[in-house]
């Protein structure tokens, strides 16, 4: 089991800058056993927590994206029913097909039977798990206490190890308490000016130190413009990349180029009508 | 608590894990107070923690706690100013006041408890007996208890217009949002219900399966083209509703969303279709909009001229046949009640429910006498009360037959 400092270290080292709780939250993961609730709004960085975290197990990362409808059959197993129909037909008068084609070999797994079956624990996301409804919830943390499964055919599987289980939430819809109540909680916030300089150094190649860091307080200005649809990591990460593509070395130098590249930020078209030129100016006049 | 020194004797062990016991249960009472929902399991995780070595880091032990004990964004932000109060006996940030400490006796913080430990030595576990909320010793150690979430459960009660304390509105505005929030999830989870069901098609799969002589190898799935149900409200926000009108745009907010198909109106005089600004993913910043477009001209409510408007120009876009219209209004006219009463009848030919709402139907003596509430009943599905937010709550189940 790796500890806290470890932790830390080897997210730095898989190219994820996380704040300084994340270490934590990691650590009691494993300590208390106990699945890790992400929230936060769109475009933070969530998921990339879960990829980091493969990288730091050194291990697979298996996903589970979730929406609405989201049943057992597309989340647990699924019997490959074209395969058992063949099989029928080609063993025709066979006492014994019966057996034969509710085993194993027929057997579809899907990415929560695939995370508790492998000899290596992977890291499980549960991505967006406030798309699914209740009664997926509520199948869910069963299978997060029991970590075992029932297939009516086949009998009880249990698991070959326990997957370390990342949970994302946007807050589209209130999760139950039961499911708060067993998961660690971690808020994901924007990244702050440091961290997100950080991120862009670590993430576009050939972006300077100085650039990143005007790049990063400009984007922190415009979250804190009045906007539909604030800009995540991913957009600022897009926008860092065609501003080094272009050639641009500082942000003052190039001010019509900042404004036309913005688009990489600015998501909807009520988005883009908010940010003028004017609105450009001013933000670079803030950043140093 | 990590070992060291010797061997210490059996009933200083004790004393530690008592003392240790009480801290930690007098904090989880504390944060409970505070509206965290703690169960059993967390707290022996705590005690596992603290035997664990995080007690001799106080930074390290609070974003451990943070992380267990929290469930949603608003613990996420509370707790570091009540784990600073509790341990580390600092000012409590944001409204919570510190209360009931007993005078004269100040929170042993950390320090002390390492201090302890230190002196005893032993890394023992305090998992044993935790006690629960109820029965936590009390007295011998102050408690930073805070005040505050433990009004929460009057405050389901409390009529709207008597909330003036700016943290009880500011509370009422969070339990509108939670609420709406989990009546549009049940709302939406019953149409996926209506949705099960048989799903092959037969007929098309048969067709498709032609060439394999018969053989269903492909499956052919049924689609339903469902309608899904929609919201329209209408919300009076004129002078003699101002009481209500903020928490029900709260509310109303929270319904609607982005994932489900809804239709907002504001009206007074005239009538003001807010949709878009209702989808401000900001809550405090649509109600600013909206709190602007609900300033009425002062010229008495118009309901009846407000429903022709609506009948005559957005009816036809978002209204369907699963639609349901939900009106909140105390039904004082200062229009034309006839006119009312043809509108809610044209408009009620239209949609599948109309719900009105009347945060003035609880309070005592009243009876719906207005000329405009006694046109327009007739044409009403549902006449229910909402002044309170255990009334809103009660209009849940109503809402899910839709």
């Amino acid at each position: 089991m790796k500890g806290r400092d470890e932790i830390a270290q080897a997210l730095a080292a898989s190219g994820y800058i996380a704040d300084a709780d994340l270490a934590t939250a990691i650590s009691l993961m494993q300590l208390l056993r106990r699945p890790l609730l992400l929230e936060g709004e769109a475009g933070v960085g969530k998921t990339e927590v879960a990829k980091a975290l493969a990288k730091v197990h050194a291990t697979e990362l298996i996903r589970l994206q979730c929406y609405e409808g989201l049943d057992q059959s597309a989340a647990l197993y699924e019997w490959n029913y074209q395969r058992q129909l063949l099989a029928i037909q080609a063993h025709r008068g066979s006492d014994s097909i019966e057996d034969q084609v509710f085993s194993e070999k027929y057997l579809l797994e899907r990415p929560l039977l695939a995370a508790i079956r492998r000899a290596q624990a992977p890291v499980l996301l549960i991505d967006e798990i406030d798309r699914a409804d209740d009664e997926f919830e509520a199948f869910l943390l069963e299978l997060l206490s029991d970590f075992q499964v029932s297939i009516p055919e086949l009998g009880t599987i249990p698991a070959i190890t326990i997957p370390h289980v990342v949970l994302t939430s946007n807050g589209t819809r209130e999760l139950s308490d039961a499911l708060r109540r067993r998961c660690l909680y971690h808020y994901v916030d924007y990244p702050d000016v440091d961290r997100e300089t950080r991120i862009i150094l670590a993430r576009v190649a050939g972006a300077s130190p100085s650039l990143s860091l005007q790049i990063a307080r400009m984007v922190e200005g415009v979250r804190k413009e009045e906007l539909r649809k604030v800009p995540g990591v991913a957009e600022t990460l897009d926008w860092a990349a065609a501003l080094v593509g272009l050639d641009v070395r500082d942000l003052h130098d190039a001010p019509e180029t900042v404004h036309e590249t913005m688009v990489c930020l600015l998501k909807t078209q009520e988005d883009r009508a908010r940010v003028t030129g004017e609105v450009t100016q001013r933000l670079l006049g803030k950043v140093a | 608590m990590s070992c060291c020194g010797s061997s210490p004797g059996y009933d200083d062990l004790d004393e530690v894990s008592r003392f240790v016991s009480a801290r930690l249960a007098a904090f989880l009472r504390t944060l409970r107070d505070a509206g965290f929902r703690i169960g059993l399991a967390e707290g022996q995780d705590a005690a596992t923690l603290m035997a664990a070595g995080y007690a001799a880091r106080p930074n390290l032990l609070r974003a451990a706690f943070k992380h267990l004990f929290s469930a949603r964004k608003c613990d996420w932000d509370k707790f570091d100013g009540l784990f600073d109060a509790f341990w580390l006996g600092k000012r409590v940030r944001s409204r919570s006041r510190t209360i009931g400490s007993t005078p004269g006796i100040s929170n042993p913080s950390l320090k002390s408890l390492q201090d302890r430990s230190a002196e005893q030595g032993g890394s023992q576990s305090v998992t044993d007996q935790l006690p629960s909320s109820d029965d936590a010793p009390e007295g011998r150690f102050g408690e930073g208890r805070m005040e505050g979430a433990s009004r929460a459960d009057n405050l389901a009660e409390v009529d709207f217009r008597k909330l003036s304390d700016p943290d009880q509105v500011a509370q009422a505005h969070e339990a509108a949002a939670q609420l709406a929030k989990a009546m549009r999830t049940r709302l939406t989870r019953r149409d996926l219900a209506r949705r099960r069901g048989y799903r092959l098609d037969l007929r098309r799969t048969i067709h498709r399966n032609i060439s394999h002589g018969g053989v269903p190898i492909s499956l052919v799935k049924r689609r339903r083209k469902d309608k899904p149900l929609r919201l329209v409200v209408l919300l009076d926000a004129s002078g003699s509703m101002s009481m209500y009108t903020s928490v029900f745009l709260r509310f109303i907010h929270g319904v609607l969303d982005q994932f489900r198909e809804a239709e907002a109106f504001l009206f007074h005089t005239r009538l003001a279709h807010v949709s878009d600004a209702m989808k401000e993913k900001d809550a405090g910043r649509a109600l600013d909009r909206l709190s602007i477009m609900a300033q009425g001209a002062g010229g008495g409510t118009r309901i009846g001229e407000s429903l022709q408007t609506f009948n005559r120009w957005h009816a036809a876009r978002v209204i369907h046949s699963r639609s349901c219209v939900m009106i909140v209004s105390d039904g004082y006219e200062t229009g034309d009640a006839a006119l009312l009463g043809r509108e809610m009848a044209a408009l009620h030919r239209r949609c599948r429910r109309i719900v009105w709402l009347n945060p003035m139907m609880a309070w005592e003596g009243y009876a719906p006498e207005a000329r405009g509430i006694k046109a327009a009943l007739p044409h009403v599905d549902l006449y229910a009360p909402a002044n309170s937010l255990n009334s809103l709550r009660a209009l849940e189940p109503y809402l899910a037959k839709l």
